[in-house]
């Protein structure tokens, strides 16, 4: 069996499946947001009745973090749906984004977009919060009412995305029907050379496949390869699963996921048992794709799709109007770790936007100095508009005062990761995907250049 | 249980995302509220250029649209988990969405939800029909038939997916079939 075989066998209590086959799995892990939260309340409400409890407080975690920081009334409303929800319920893990458990939040425009507005339970953007938090586990299914929620996969986990009325059901029983998908592998070898990224990574295996080349099915990725990834890295290739129309993406265990994985349940207290999955010989797959991760060089999907690869190189004099870096794709410390090295001692020359998946990301950015200015000082003064009010911004659009939104048919650079018309707002706007490092480059000389050049 | 839709169709392309079906802006509204279940309708499809689609899908001022059946290409519903999307569909009065394929998501969220009947066509609909054309569509049958043309195109079954729709949803579907009790609670 493959890895999302096994899981998925494991998890609907028997010795083997195979890909087709229609199997009750038991969620361990059901995560919800604003955005998608209360409808799934209130299919949870509308059919297991209003007094129902969630079939395990421990197991529903709660993250607001899509429209936070805007003053659209019902936007806001919808974090206190969560709140009311959350006391209720007696719910484990909800990162409120104010403190007072009594309170109901409103964002304050007067203070402007940058300056942080959230209390100390906040927990940013779900995907990446979820590792942070403890939530990833090896083994595990793990259910979001998110379409990224696919990014967990690279915990070892089999982790998908699915509607309000799925996620209600799971709410009530803590079970879902599945298909078994089939499993195509992604051999990964070498290593990324300098100036490439992990986001060049996921590009061109979207840009091999086509942008459905996966639709229903489950993207492996090992071998030697993947050793050489960070665990950030990992997160970003599996976070795109979808773009290809994946259900998920799994990666194999190692010990890099095991030091994080240990590291973060015991920092925030949540359970620590797991059982990985490990990889044998009779896997089945229906696609091999070798990527030689040494040969790969910085890679773009154009508009309207994640599946129009062209490499930066070639798309040397494309003029842009703006540059983003953020998401839980694009905008985890690692992605302005290297956003800081190209734009280091430099200065942007369109409007570049920088929004920290999660407040943990914008403390170490703060707190991590090079040289005599902390990271956060050097994208700042390289002319990055970087704000505090860490979440999901403009990767999709959202209420038209976002921060960072496209509210008039502009050309974006963006590290995020999805890319069809309309996306991070007007719907005449044009977003090209990219690493924060091609992101960086492209914001100094206003077109899509090769973060190559600017490695000194 | 209806299984025959006659109207005008609304064609769109390949690769029709979340984000044009239902724009990421109106994701605050809720769709289990009422009144906000019928605001979305209003929206749907409204985040398609309008250099690509100068006829709206609901007119501007119309609670709903004048289409029953959506014609797209492949990779309908792409992009979002939103379960928004085929709620705006069928809050605006889509009953079908006729396209080569769909994506997962979409679909299952189309089934789930029992707002609408994906249906896949093998023959590419969205360069035979234009928006305003009138077919009807036979589900027992597995037929579409263009009015003016006479001409009749096939669809794939079905299979397990058109008595879960036929009910109104997943949950309705348990119901019926005692996987779950009738009343709630």
């Amino acid at each position: 069996m493959t890895l999302t075989e096994k899981i998925m066998a494991r998890a609907a209590g028997k010795g083997r499946v195979e890909a087709g086959d229609n199997v009750w799995v038991k969620a361990d892990i059901l995560m919800t947001h604003d955005v998608c939260g209360p409808g799934t309340i209130g299919v949870f409400k509308r059919e297991f009745g209003a007094a129902a409890k969630v079939w395990d407080r421990k197991a529903v975690v709660i993250i607001p973090d899509h429209y936070i920081f805007t003053v659209d009334s019902k936007s806001n409303r919808n974090v206190d749906i969560l709140r009311d929800f959350a006391r209720e319920q007696e719910i484990a893990y909800f990162y409120d984004v104010i403190d007072s458990p009594a309170g109901t939040w409103k964002f304050d425009a007067a203070k402007g977009p940058l300056e942080r507005q959230y209390g100390s339970h906040y927990a940013g953007v779900c995907h990446t919060a979820l590792p942070q938090k403890g939530h990833t586990r090896p083994g595990e299914i793990l259910f979001g009412t998110d379409s990224h929620t696919c990014m967990a996969g690279a915990f070892n986990e089999f982790a998908t995305g699915i509607g309000n009325t799925d996620a209600g059901f799971v709410m009530g029983t803590g079970k879902l029907l599945l298909k078994v998908p089939e499993t195509m592998h992604f051999r990964l070898e070498g290593k990324l050379q300098p100036g490439v990224m992990a986001k060049d990574v996921i590009l061109h295996c979207i840009g091999e496949i086509g942008f459905d080349g996966a639709t229903y099915r489950a993207m492996q990725f090992d071998g030697e390869g993947v050793r050489n990834l960070t665990m950030d890295d990992r997160m970003t290739i599996a976070n795109m699963a979808i773009e290809a129309g994946g259900k998920n993406a799994i990666f194999e265990f190692d010990d890099q996921t095991r030091a994080a994985v240990d590291y973060r349940c015991k920092l925030n207290g949540t359970r620590a048992d797991y059982q990985p999955v490990e990889r044998d010989a009779a896997e089945k797959f229906v696609h091999e794709t070798v990527v030689n991760l040494s040969k790969l060089e910085p890679t773009v999907a154009c508009h309207p799709d994640p599946g129009q690869r062209k490499l930066a190189r070639e798309l040397v004099g494309m003029k842009l109007d703006r540059a983003y870096v953020g998401s839980c794709t694009g905008g985890k410390t690692s992605d302005f770790l290297e956003a800081a090295r190209v734009l280091r001692g430099r200065k942007v020359v369109i409007d570049t936007f920088g929004v920290p998946a999660t407040p943990e990301i914008v403390h170490d950015l703060q707190s991590a100095w090079w040289g005599d200015k902390s990271v956060w000082q050097i994208l700042v003064e390289a002319g990055v508009q970087m704000t505090e009010n860490a979440g999901c911004a403009a990767c999709l659009g959202g209420p038209v005062d976002t921060f960072g939104r496209m509210n008039a048919p502009l050309k974006c650079i963006s590290a995020t990761n999805r890319n069809f018309p309309g996306r991070m707002g007007h719907r005449e706007s044009q977003v090209f995907l990219a690493s924060p490092a091609t992101v960086a480059a492209s914001a100094l000389t206003g077109h899509i250049t090769d973060p190559r050049d600017y490695l000194s | 249980m209806q299984s025959v839709f006659t109207g005008s169709v609304y064609v769109v392309r390949d690769n029709i995302d979340t984000d044009q079906i239902i724009s990421a802006q109106y994701l605050n509204l809720v769709p289990t509220i009422p009144d906000e279940y019928k605001k979305l309708g209003t929206y749907a499809l409204a985040g398609l250029p309008d250099s690509l689609y100068p006829i709206r899908f609901v007119a501007p001022g119309q609670p709903v649209g004048a289409y029953p059946i959506v014609v797209g290409g492949r990779n309908f519903g792409c992009g979002s988990s939103r379960e928004h999307a085929p709620i705006a569909l069928g809050s605006a009065g889509c009953k079908v969405v006729l396209a080569q394929s769909f994506a997962r998501i979409f679909f299952r969220n189309s089934v789930a939800t029992g707002e609408l009947y994906p249906c896949e066509c093998a023959d590419r609909l969205c360069e035979i029909l234009k928006t305003g054309d009138v077919v009807t569509v036979d589900l027992d049958k597995l037929t579409v038939t263009a009015k003016a043309t006479g001409k009749v195109y096939s669809l794939k079954p079905l299979g397990d997916v058109k008595p879960v729709v036929d009910a109104g949803g997943l949950f309705n579907y348990a119901r019926k079939t005692g996987m779950m009790p009738v009343s709630p609670g």
